[in-house]
């Protein structure tokens, strides 16, 4: 039974999302309802954005892991306790703050363009990761890494085959998290030029066009439902 | 011009726009509160249903904001009420998820107990279930509150209004104080909602 | 009175039934004790008196009323109902708690404090101390304490327990169950009790329903269940060494020797010798005219002291136990002291009588020889 859910969570799943994708991106450059739309709904055009929105997504959210989980292993070690607290609150309060203002501001030094959004990005993401890998690794008792020390494990050992092995589940929902922020926030960097479906939605609420409104809203809802899905199945699988 | 003395003269801006936006959200979130734990108490009582609505507002939640206020813009043009209906969606789910697991995680023990001495339903759910599960579901409210504060800056592009204005204003005139000014408003407004709803959790949660 | 008729319960989703073909009735102001290994029905038997559980077939009578045409609001609002310490409402204080059920009927608010401060100091908790404590600031043995004040509120006549004393230790648990039979003494409630220990079972019960795969397989008083048991299931879960705790159940009253060797504190040595050789013992006990026990004298002491009377050789006497003991703890004073009998004496020290330990270990070997 579970085999079989695990198999139908990587293909049907997958495939049904992509299909409705497909069939979206189809239905509307066939019907695009307009000169105005028929412009922008067409076939290099919607795959383009589409491919800049997954870049965004797929650069920031690699960038937050690479640099938030060696982060978050460094600030759990007993010697930089405090500061690990301190992060922990200043990531709580940090993590109010909205995706657009983060966005904004980073507009504000960076100027217009993709780079300054995969940074924002970068920036918003890191904080799920971040606190996730930090508290996962905390959570491990006490006494089973009292246990690996009196086996005589040395840190490193206890780091790699005990908390983070432990911590796993945990972070791998940091990271499911980030993604799915950075799906939604990569629909924003539309605003400072950063490319992205949101180029389709802005344009139609712009233009009072339902179909580019549609087009671009509904292809990011099933990214980030796809790329929601596909890491929960990983959890699954890895957790 | 100097940031402070830019920020001075639009004081009287920031202000209309906090309270428009507070507005804003409190009609979301009051709303998300109604539906929400009414829909959280109610799936309770039938396993299919609560995964049927959990797995529904998961994926909700994952539609991206702006994609989600595109969606609604067709249905119910543009404005206030727009941006409501968008907001309550948002918020729905971490009040529906937090009531129904508040509820589920009680003790059956507890809930048998009162059962058997022969408490009605509803008074149960009034004084054992609700009571026990607020903490819970408060933490659902301000996770709710915190998003939707969020979100209401972008509800100003379908013209549900709010301090998203400085933003949205602010990138398309390349004014980076109009920007600082909006994006460090909402951020306070997120705080603040976020500690006022801390403290009412504190005051209000029986002591354990 | 409790009945019940032919009472079957099989749970969705299950092949073998919980509950199967149970018939049994309760008297009013009895404890009864249904007992035996975890998943035997007991539990399932008891919810369905409250209607927590409703039988898939057969009837139960409450007081001569089929519950299943009673609202089960009203059936449950007159029953107690008991379970294990987490049952109390952790977000409640201990006096909200006790009031659940007068709160629920609608009683005025005097009416519910007098109420609760009644109760608590029926079951041993001092209101101005505890009225406004949380449950996760009482000890284990507390809590217990609380939830039987509480399924006691509206004073119900009849009583649930489902493992009341279960989550406390040992010595706790006993002295609760001595200051619940000495409640249910003045209380004359009908108890429908379940546990797994047999001998908290022998000790509570008036009766004992020994239940197995949702069957009765035994359903006696006490002292029957020990002597007599139906089967080898039975015999296995009441011990091989029942004859010992049948101890448990006998009351010295109902067994003390009247004919006990005793003198005046005036008599002789002389007068002591006979009494010992008529008797055959080496140990006399002196009463005075007023049947008090003044002390004991043994053969050893008799030696040198011709001419002295009774009252001035006698030892003072340890060796005794009140009027109501049991011969469990008659054997336990005897072993302690290293004597041979015991001394029954009643609240004003007046003797009632001996027990010796030949009649005990005769009482167990014509037990072991049943």
């Amino acid at each position: 039974m579970r085999q079989r859910n695990r198999v139908l969570g990587w293909t049907v799943m997958p495939l049904f999302l992509l299909a409705c994708g497909a069939f979206t991106i189809y239905y509307f450059v066939e019907n695009p309802g307009g000169a105005m739309a028929a412009r922008l709904l067409i076939y290099p055009n919607v795959f383009k954005l589409i491919q800049q929105h997954v870049l965004l997504v797929v650069v920031s959210s690699l960038l937050a892991i690479a640099t938030a989980l060696p982060l978050g292993i460094l600030i759990s070690r007993p010697r930089f306790r405090t500061l690990g607290l301190v992060v922990e609150n200043v990531v709580n309060v940090a993590q109010t703050v909205p995706s657009l203002a983060v966005l904004a501001l980073a507009f504000t030094f960076l100027g217009w363009g993709f780079n300054t959004a995969v940074f924002a990005l970068w920036c918003y993401s890191l904080l799920p990761i971040l606190r996730n890998t930090y508290a996962g690794i905390r959570s491990v008792s006490p006494s089973i890494l009292e246990a690996a020390r009196g086996m005589g494990m040395t840190p490193g050992h206890i780091l790699g085959r005990i908390e983070l092995p432990l911590a796993t589940p945990i972070i791998m929902g940091g990271i499911r998290t980030a993604v799915v922020i950075n799906v939604g926030t990569a629909t924003l960097a539309t605003f400072i030029a950063g490319g992205g479906l949101g180029d389709l939605i802005v344009t139609g609420i712009g233009v009072r066009r339902t179909e580019l409104i549609l087009a671009g809203a509904i292809l990011s809802a099933v990214l980030a439902i796809l790329l929601d899905h596909l890491l929960s199945q990983a959890e699954a699988e890895f957790g | 011009m100097s940031f402070w003395e830019f920020f001075i003269t639009r004081l009287d801006r920031v202000w209309a726009l906090t309270l428009e936006h507070a507005w804003l959200i409190l009609v979301a979130v009051a709303i998300a509160i109604a539906v929400g734990v009414l829909v959280g108490v109610l799936i309770t009582y039938s396993r299919p249903a609560a995964h049927g609505a959990l797995y529904f507002c998961q994926v909700m939640m994952t539609v991206p904001s702006l994609a989600m206020l595109g969606l609604l813009l067709p249905l119910f043009g543009i404005g206030f009420t727009t941006g409501v209906i968008a907001l309550t969606l948002y918020s729905l789910l971490p009040i529906v998820r937090n009531t129904y697991l508040g509820i589920r995680e009680i003790n059956p023990a507890v809930i048998e107990a009162a059962r058997g001495m022969g408490m009605r339903e509803l008074s149960i759910l009034r004084r054992i279930k609700l009571p026990m599960a607020f903490s819970v579901i408060m933490a659902g409210i301000r996770t709710a509150t915190v998003m939707v504060v969020g979100i209401g800056a972008i509800a100003y592009c379908i013209g549900a209004g709010g301090l998203g204005e400085f933003i949205f204003r602010g990138i398309s005139q390349y004014n980076k104080d109009l920007i600082v000014i909006g994006a460090v408003c909402i951020s306070l407004l997120a705080i603040l909602a976020d500690f006022l709803l801390k403290r009412t959790e504190k005051r209000l949660s029986f002591r354990s | 009175m409790i009945k019940l008729e032919q009472v079957s319960r099989v749970f969705p989703g299950s092949e073998v039934p919980a509950v199967v073909d149970l018939t049994m009735t309760i008297g009013d102001g009895e404890v009864c004790v249904l007992v035996g290994p975890s998943g035997c029905g007991k539990t399932t038997t008891m919810k369905m008196i409250n209607r927590l559980i409703d039988p898939t077939s057969g009837k139960i009578y409450v007081n001569d009323q089929d519950t299943s045409k009673i609202d089960p609001i009203a059936l449950r609002l007159g029953i107690g109902y008991v379970i294990q310490e987490i049952g109390l409402f952790p977000h409640m204080t201990i006096a909200e708690n006790v009031a659940t059920v007068p709160r629920e009927k609608g009683w005025p608010r005097d009416r519910i404090n007098q109420r609760v401060d009644e109760l608590m100091h029926l079951v041993g908790l001092n209101p101005g101390t505890y009225r406004n404590r949380l449950p996760a600031d009482l000890s284990g043995g507390q809590r217990q304490r609380v939830g039987v004040a509480r399924a006691m509120a509206a004073d119900p006549p009849i009583l649930l327990m489902d493992e009341p004393f279960g989550a406390v230790d040992p010595i706790t648990r006993a002295r609760l169950q001595n200051e619940f039979l000495r409640l249910q003494e003045q209380m004359k409630k009908t108890i429908v009790f379940v546990t797994h220990d047999i001998d908290e079972a022998i000790k509570m019960g008036d009766r004992i329903a020994v239940m197995r795969d949702g069957r009765l397989v035994q359903y006696e008083e006490p002292d029957k269940l020990l002597s007599m048991p139906a089967d080898d299931f039975v015999a296995t879960l009441v011990g091989r060494n029942r004859s010992i705790k049948r101890l448990h159940l006998i009351k010295v009253n109902d067994v003390v020797q009247n004919e006990t060797p005793f003198v005046t504190p005036e008599a002789s040595v002389d007068e002591i010798r006979s009494a010992m050789e008529e008797r055959k013992t080496n140990t006399v006990l002196v009463v005075n005219a007023v049947n008090k026990l003044q002390g004991v004298i043994s053969r050893a002491e008799l030696k040198g002291v011709e001419g002295a009377r009774a009252a001035q050789i006698a030892q003072p006497v340890q060796n005794t136990v009140e009027w109501g003991a049991t011969l469990n703890d008659a054997l336990a004073v005897m072993l302690n002291y290293g004597e041979r009998y015991v001394a029954v004496v009643n609240s004003r020290e007046e003797l009632k009588g001996v027990i010796t330990l030949n009649y005990l270990l005769d009482l167990v070997r014509d037990d072991a020889a049943a």
